[in-house]
């Protein structure tokens, strides 16, 4: 037998359990991973070096280095240190689902902040002139009229970032978390057919990926309407 | 230097390395292939490069890592015995990383390069053809050379995020700088100091990289106008 599609067909539950782990990190993820980006990509237009400096270097350093070196320091690293290991946050830290999503966050706030950052830089000047004109204060410019342009604008680049987080989250199988990766790990050692049960998770992927790619279609023609092709 | 495991890991640097820059020939010949194919007049060779990118492009590095590895070994000692080859066939890590990453690579490479391309003049090509040239000499000698200035600055996303991914073949069991600093780690039960030190040699290998690629990006660039707007 060349393809086995009983075994698929069998463990399918377990890829569909699997999904809902991987949407799980990756919403986990790109909220709190958004949360950060903001605030550091806020200082990574600051024209002081105190304040852009840090921004800088952490987001440097989260881009320079494999997310999976990032993940082994927090999960197998910390457990060196005897004060983490005797601090309240050990339970978490030991904990494998916590620290995946810690070490995903941390990632796309880097990488998010950046396109923030790069968007922000972007601005037409004429709507800054404009909010100055009609008397804001810098903190209003910044809510009301930065910050949303520069979001919105933002749109295509954050997609590109968004998929690439939910391929990122396969890393979680590597921490012992049954995600669709985990799954298809699962499947192959239990049935030893490993081509069937890896194809099937990058099918599930594949899958993801398109919904997404779609949703953010949508979601740029709502809020990227104004910078859209007229049509004829 | 690290309780005697530096020099190990500074072998698994070396490793990194190689992997790196073969994965990366390999998927600078895929994905030019693979933008031609989708800039193609011929309806199916467009189809199959586009195909090629999106489908390699929607699945995460590591899920066709172990696909190709564990389930492409699988497949081929299945294939194998079909074909009246009975011993079972064993796919070297090193190997199956480069292949793996060059195919995986090879597909976000022919979308820089596809850009790259389309971006030149097409009375460029014209030109060559109105002096003669076969397509293939257009091809290397007008199209080529011009599409490196234009591919820069996608080539060096791709190169970094390549070298980051060369970790994951760690995982598949190859013994490059990743998994050294992690069983030296394992070992001393220090893992935070070996895998920082791995952290540390990443970011200085994509440092250089950065500032080579900046420098050939000027010099590609030496010729044409910059505009500041």
């Amino acid at each position: 037998m060349i393809f086995d599609y009983n075994v698929v067909l069998d463990s399918l539950p377990l890829y569909f359990a699997g999904v809902l782990v991987t949407l799980k990190l990756l919403v986990i993820a790109l909220v709190f991973g958004l949360a950060l980006a903001v605030p550091l990509g806020l200082m990574r237009v600051s024209k002081q070096p105190v304040v852009n400096f840090p921004a800088w270097l952490y987001t440097y350093a989260i881009r320079g280095t494999p997310m999976l070196v990032q993940l082994y320091l927090l999960y197998y690293g910390l457990a060196q240190f005897e004060a983490v290991r005797a601090s309240v946050l050990w339970p978490y830290l030991s904990n494998a689902t916590f620290c995946a999503c810690l070490a995903f966050a941390i990632n796309t706030s880097a990488y998010s902040a950046e396109i923030l950052a790069g968007s922000l830089k972007t601005i037409p000047p004429g709507e800054i002139e404009a909010a100055k004109a009609v008397g804001m204060s810098r903190f209003k410019l910044y809510r009301r009229i930065l910050l949303p342009s520069a979001l919105r604008r933002a749109l295509p680049q954050y997609s590109n970032e968004v998929i690439m987080m939910l391929h990122t989250t396969s890393l979680a199988s590597v921490v012992t978390l049954i995600d669709i990766t985990g799954a298809a790990k699962t499947v192959s050692s239990q049935y030893y057919l490993p081509f069937e049960a890896y194809i099937t998770a990058g099918l599930f992927y594949l899958g993801l990926t398109f919904i997404l790619v779609r949703l953010f279609k949508l979601a740029e023609r709502r809020w990227l309407a104004y910078l859209a092709p007229r049509k004829a | 230097m690290l309780n005697g495991y530096g020099a190990t890991i500074l072998d698994g640097v070396w490793l990194t390395l190689q992997l790196s820059l073969l994965s990366m020939a390999v998927a600078i010949a895929l994905g030019l292939f693979g933008a031609s194919c989708r800039l193609s007049p011929v309806k199916w060779l467009a189809l199959l490069g586009e195909a090629y990118a999106t489908v390699i492009r929607g699945i995460p590095d590591l899920v066709l890592i172990l696909l190709i590895f564990y389930g492409g070994q699988d497949m081929v000692n299945r294939i194998a015995p079909l074909l009246g080859y009975e011993d079972y066939i064993d796919i070297n890590p090193f190997v199956a990383g480069v292949g793996t990453l060059g195919f995986i690579y090879g597909a976000y490479l022919s979308e820089t390069f596809r850009g790259a391309f389309m971006s030149i003049p097409k009375g460029q090509g014209e030109a060559g053809m109105a002096y003669g040239m076969s397509p293939l000499r257009v091809f290397w000698r007008i199209l080529v050379p011009q599409m490196i200035r234009l591919a820069i600055p996608g080539f060096t996303n791709n190169w970094l995020v390549l070298i980051k991914a060369t970790a994951l073949i760690s995982l598949v069991g190859l013994q490059d700088m990743m998994a050294r600093a992690k069983s030296a780690g394992d070992a001393t039960h220090e893992p935070f100091t070996y895998i920082l030190a791995a952290a540390a040699i990443y970011l200085a290998i994509t440092s250089v990289s950065l500032l080579v690629l900046r420098y050939l990006e000027r010099r590609y660039s030496a010729g044409v106008k910059a505009m500041e707007i």
